[in-house]
């Protein structure tokens, strides 16, 4: 659900892009191709979308590139089933990466195309959804914590029991997404956030319908605004919405309790229907090498996985939390892996607690 | 065909079982309608049909004199106000109930003006409360029922009214004799037009409910994409048409006997 209803102000976005880049389509993938020039279908985060890096791919290869928008994992799935998008080059995040993957959707990857694979940071190498790399390579990473307002919250918080502090009544947020949101509760009792323990589930959803009361709204798409706004003053959040703002509200700041808890990784991948394997692998070599990834990085403030990157980039980004994590942190984050049928533990605990 | 195409392939999904990674495994099984009774889901639909027969209750209350002075005023002012009534539908639902988001805020146009006016000291919260989704429905379906309303009481002759005036009958008597019994099949047009999409509606309890309860609408996203248990998601989906079937059937059925009497 992450950020579904964004889609509609990603998409017109897009198209105002592409309206005035050389690149100009309507969008459709499923267009023929000119056949003097190559064209390239990227389906990716709608706040990943950036000009710049686009039209430097296609100066240096003559390809085009045609950029397309998602604004959920759900939503990138559902398109790809349908077995028809037409995209070559994809952006899921880790636990989608292995669902698709099952699915037989993923090509597999020529690493020898992909030379700027070796730059990327070793703890983001090895990962249990694809340690080989054998279909996909991270791209930007980041954690899940909490927004606050420095305002309001003077001492920065460093447990997740603040979003159980009655004083915060109607001024906290949480996720509108059910693993992040019981796998918070299971990590502030010290459980892995991977449990799948129908027990633990049913404690973490005894802990969650306590919290409830004090639950302004649980929304993946507006905790930013809602932040900025002063609405609330505790959000359970992505650090990089939080990171843009706090260029629009200097005292919002962003911390992972000590408990730790998610870290996810959106990785590069391509499609088994894609026509054009060999320049999809060009384009995500392309993605990751170092000075574009600088670019990228400073721009969109997402952290990259390329190794390189945080040293070179503004002070301004490099010492942000929200998007580069100090290594401390990153050490007591868990990533979240597909629950398998457990998950319908959790399907049924979430819902029992919405209809508390 | 593009009715009942989809249809079909819906009934036979809602048969099938869920794969472990969300896929749909064709194992016939008959699961998914027998988790429809589990007493879990009792009061998602519970409340969504309160919820939409308020909706409808409140939009019949708002519309009915709206649609009687549209329907009563000169032909250049009716143009006018049928206009005006029209004009929502020129801009994307999704984007209107967005700004109901910001008026309705903590921090919204709506606090910050009755606060400035100094009506109220305290701001008032109804952004993500069931208030709001009430008043998110009733502003995106109030014109299904105006439109019918308007149309039935139109076809009533003035003439009529001041033929009970004549008779002596109250202000209350011409509405309650005359206008109401006449203006039925407008009535009945404008519930079902209004009760259906609010029993299946997704966005505005998603927007302005801020995701605290579920309703049928939103289960259905949920089971859909989220859970991906197309199975499930397929019989919840079924079970709402053949409800909403059923009911507009019926209310059809009791026009037809009424207009025979």
């Amino acid at each position: 659900m992450r950020k579904l209803l964004k889609k509609l102000v990603g998409v017109a976005g897009v198209i105002a892009l592409l309206g005035c880049s050389p690149s100009s389509s309507d969008g459709d993938p499923k267009g023929s191709d000119t056949g003097t020039s190559q064209v390239l279908y990227y389906f990716t985060w709608s706040d990943y979308v950036d000009r710049d890096l686009v039209q430097g791919f296609e100066r240096r290869t003559g390809a085009r590139v045609v950029v397309d928008t998602f604004s959920s994992n759900e939503e990138l799935l559902a398109k790809v089933q349908s077995g028809v998008s037409g995209y070559d080059v994809v952006v899921p995040s880790d636990f989608m990466v292995s669902i698709m993957a099952m699915q037989g959707l993923l090509a597999e990857l020529e690493l020898s195309g992909i030379p700027n694979a070796e730059l990327i940071d070793p703890f983001l190498q090895q990962l249990p959804f694809d340690p080989h790399h054998k279909f996909s390579l991270p791209y930007f990473w980041g954690t899940v914590g909490i927004g606050y307002d420095s305002s309001v919250i003077l001492t920065p918080p460093t447990s997740w029991e603040i979003l159980w502090d009655p004083r915060y009544k109607g001024r906290i947020s949480m996720l509108d997404d059910q693993r992040e949101v019981i796998g918070l509760a299971l990590r502030a009792m010290g459980y892995s956030l991977n449990s799948r323990d129908p027990a633990l589930i049913e404690r973490a959803k005894q802990k969650l319908i306590q919290q409830k009361p004090l639950v302004k709204v649980y929304t993946s798409e507006s905790f930013d605004q809602l932040l900025v706004s002063g609405d609330v003053v505790l959000a359970h959040a992505w650090g990089g919405p939080i990171a843009r703002a706090m260029r629009e509200r200097p005292s919002i700041r962003y911390v992972v309790p000590r408990e730790g808890g998610t870290i996810w990784t959106d990785c590069l991948a391509v499609l088994n229907t894609s026509r054009h394997k060999a320049l999809a692998f060009r384009f995500i070599n392309y993605l990751l090498e170092t000075d574009v990834a600088v670019a990228t990085s400073n721009r969109l403030l997402f952290a990259s996985s390329n190794r390189f990157v945080k040293d070179r980039v503004d002070p301004g980004v490099r010492n942000n939390p929200a998007v580069y994590p100090p290594d401390a942190v990153i050490e007591r984050m868990e990533w979240m892996v597909d629950a398998g049928e457990a998950i319908r533990f959790y399907d049924r605990a979430w819902t029992e607690l919405k209809v508390h | 065909m593009f009715f009942f195409v989809p249809l079909l392939v819906m009934l036979g999904v809602s048969l099938a079982s869920r794969g472990t990674y969300g896929g749909v495994e064709w194992t016939w099984t008959l699961t998914n309608y027998l988790r429809l009774a589990d007493p879990l889901y009792w009061n998602i639909y519970l409340r969504s049909v309160l919820l939409a027969g308020v909706t409808t209750g409140v939009c019949l209350v708002l519309g009915f004199p709206l649609a009687y002075v549209m329907a009563r005023a000169s032909p250049r002012i009716q143009n006018l106000l049928l206009f005006l009534a029209m004009i929502p539908f020129w801009t994307n639902f999704l984007v209107r109930t967005y700004a109901w988001m910001f008026i309705l805020r903590t921090k919204g146009v709506m606090n910050t003006g009755l606060m400035s006016l100094g009506l109220i000291d305290q701001p008032i919260e109804i952004l993500y409360t069931d208030s709001a989704v009430l008043l998110g429905l009733v502003y995106g379906y109030l014109p299904f029922m105006v439109l019918p309303l308007y149309v039935a009481i139109e076809r009533i002759a003035p003439s009529l009214e001041e033929a009970a005036q004549d008779l002596y009958a109250g202000g209350w008597a011409v509405f309650w004799r005359v206008i109401f019994p006449l203006s039925k099949p407008g009535i009945v047009a404008g519930c079902v037009l209004v009760f259906i999409p609010s029993l299946g509606a997704f966005i505005t309890p998603h927007l302005l409910g801020g995701g605290r309860s579920m309703m049928l609408g939103t289960l259905i996203q949920h089971e859909f994409l989220v859970i991906r248990d197309w199975p499930f998601g397929s019989a919840l989906s079924f079970l709402l048409m053949v409800l909403l079937l059923s009911l507009t059937v019926s209310f059809f059925k009791r026009q037809g006997l009424a207009d025979r009497t």
